[in-house]
């Protein structure tokens, strides 16, 4: 709890409260909407990834799981919202710890090769039940309500994001401070040593896995329900690869770098747009050169070339 | 019923055949450098593509079907030269990155250049079905089969009796102790980006008559070349070709007898029942590591 951690949160609260009266217009506010959304999923991402060093190429699966039981509990069988994305999350949560579990015992990138098994079969699912979910073109999502309160403008979202977003960062931080956090970083360094000092190993990188699973989950509903209309392309594996990507374009294990990396490709097809039919090739090629000449990231380079901690 | 078994099974067989030359594909790659090529599926991809570019150009087919071969191997090269080669050592979810990058390079260019449109390529000898113990057999899968099997044959010989063979299975068990033996282990990267681009475009080329082309069938077939490598145990050559035809057939036969609509979940879920079950795969030898 230093100061130095207070003034980034501090900045961040204020900028999240001025941006709405700096946007032009509505569209502006969406995009902003969109990208403080992806930087939550990505930021409980990044604790697998960048703290535990495990990756998963599955984690829009998790986000669809959320996105798909807030569509279809309450139009199917007229759950309150809340409690459809508390079922997800739950669902979520079960699934990933039964994957995780004998996951973990091994040691290597098997968690990349399960998580993307299983990605892949939960899209699958999705496109195929259609008198569930709408199939391939998807479904509307009723409007999130809760003790009559109905959120529907775009600026609503905006609060309710931003406060979010807020209570992640501080969140995730504070986790990674914690006895939890100290762990985790410890058995990414050496799992043999953190072992040996009485670290359980496959338990904490369980719990993390299980976490950022239903951090997805969770932000898929919150999804669903801003955008009102849900399509398997939440639950793909391209869009599983984009969430990686935020995360090691920002920077590995940067809370800040989550930030950048999220509103940085949120932000990129808008600007592709404009090349028409080339959208695909510049994509790719970002992600190589980021990759070959940042590869740390870019919030850790920045970081270091102007000599301030980017914690 | 033996009838309709058999048919599932040729069909299984003749898709395996190019599950088990992606698997391969990723299997030299990774053998020489632990990379998981996620480009791998693009070779597929471009090998159908450039066939089907080059016999519409006119080309002969023997030489349209060269051609879509040994291209695909040169972007293999460029892929190693110009995002592998200056990132070595990078951490595994990086070159992860890299890999996807480039076969989203790949699959756009090839977009642009020969559109969205899915193609067809003729049969190399004919349509007309062989009658098989009361199931048919297209001539073209005995193509796959059998060209499958000429590869798979002449990469053991390679690997086993040509000293260049033996300098890459070496650099694959241990890449220091090779170099110093006097192992060009930089080439042998290179040749293994070569060799992987062209098996994973003959596999592209010969089943293409069968089950047509489009620029983004790449995904699809990459990633289930990568769950036969698992399955097999991922650096085994021989657990990577029986995988790709285990692949094949088991989706083959889900395909027939369960549900064709959850035909492409089964490589999936085999893919998790193996890492739970047998984590090592087929014919993968079990690591242990050193501290």
């Amino acid at each position: 709890m230093t100061t130095s951690r207070y003034l980034p949160l501090g900045a961040l609260a204020a900028g999240l409260l001025v941006l709405p009266w700096l946007l032009p217009n509505s569209f502006y506010l969406d995009l902003a909407i969109r990208m403080a959304i992806n930087a939550i999923i990505v930021l409980g991402l990044n604790l697998l990834i960048g703290f535990a060093g495990q990756i998963s190429l599955g984690h829009a699966g998790f986000l669809g799981l959320g996105a798909y039981a807030s569509a279809v509990l309450p139009t199917h069988f007229g759950w309150p919202p809340l409690a459809a994305m508390l079922a997800g999350m739950a669902l979520t949560g079960v699934l990933a710890a039964l994957v995780a579990r004998p996951i973990f015992r091994l040691k290597g990138h098997y968690l990349a090769m399960a998580t993307l098994g299983l990605g892949i079969i939960l899209n699958i699912v999705v496109r195929n039940e259609a008198q569930w979910t709408g199939g391939p073109d998807g479904m509307p999502v009723l409007p999130f309500e809760v003790a009559g309160l109905t959120l529907s403008r775009d600026w609503h979202w905006w609060w309710l994001v931003s406060a979010l977003l807020l209570l992640s960062v501080w969140m995730a931080q504070n986790l990674m401070d914690s006895p939890f956090g100290r762990a985790l970083r410890a058995l990414h360094g050496s799992e043999v040593a953190s072992r040996g000092v009485g670290v359980d190993v496959a338990g904490y990188k369980v719990a993390i896995f299980v976490l950022s699973a239903m951090f997805a989950s969770l932000m898929g509903s919150i999804t669903a329900h801003y955008v009102g209309f849900v399509t398997p392309n939440v639950a793909d594996f391209f869009h599983s690869i984009e969430l990686v990507t935020m995360v090691v374009i920002g920077g590995m294990a940067s809370v800040y770098g989550s930030l950048l990396g999220a509103v940085l490709l949120t932000a990129l097809p808008q600007l592709l747009a404009t090349f028409e039919g080339w959208e695909t090739v510049v994509f790719g090629a970002i992600l190589m050169l980021c990759m070959i000449f940042l590869p740390k990231g870019l919030a850790p380079t920045l970081a270091a070339r102007f000599g301030k901690g980017g914690q | 019923m033996l009838a309709q078994f058999l048919q599932f099974l040729f069909s299984g067989v003749t898709v395996g055949a190019t599950y088990a030359l992606a698997a391969l594909g990723f299997t030299l790659i990774y053998n020489a450098s632990h990379v998981i090529n996620f480009a791998q599926g693009e070779f597929i991809m471009l090998g159908g593509m450039l066939a089907v570019f080059f016999t519409q150009a006119g080309l002969p087919l023997p030489v349209a079907l060269l051609l879509a071969v040994l291209l695909p191997a040169l972007v293999g090269v460029l892929v190693e030269k110009l995002a592998i080669e200056p990132v070595k050592g990078a951490p595994t979810v990086s070159l992860i990155i890299i890999t996807i990058g480039a076969s989203l390079v790949i699959r756009g260019l090839t977009q642009v250049w020969l559109g969205k449109g899915t193609h067809s390529l003729p049969a190399f000898s004919g349509d007309a079905p062989l009658a098989l113990l009361g199931a048919t057999l297209l001539p073209q899968s005995l193509w796959v089969l059998g060209v499958t099997a000429l590869v798979v044959a002449a990469l053991w010989g390679f690997f086993n009796h040509t000293l260049l063979g033996k300098a890459m299975l070496a650099t694959s068990f241990n890449s220091l102790a090779a170099q110093l033996v006097g192992v060009h282990t930089g080439r042998v990267l290179f040749l293994s980006f070569a060799m992987s681009g062209a098996l994973g475009a003959l596999g592209g080329v010969l089943v293409t008559p069968i089950t047509l082309t489009s620029y983004d069938v790449g995904i699809m077939l990459g990633l289930k070349g990568f769950v036969a490598a698992v399955v097999g145990g991922l650096g085994n050559g021989l657990g990577a070709v029986l995988g790709g035809l285990l692949v094949g057939v088991l989706e083959a036969l889900g395909a027939g007898y369960v549900s064709s609509a959850y035909k492409d979940a089964i490589p999936f879920a085999l893919i998790l029942l193996m890492l739970f079950f047998m984590p090592q795969g087929l014919l993968g030898a079990r690591n242990t590591e050193r501290v």
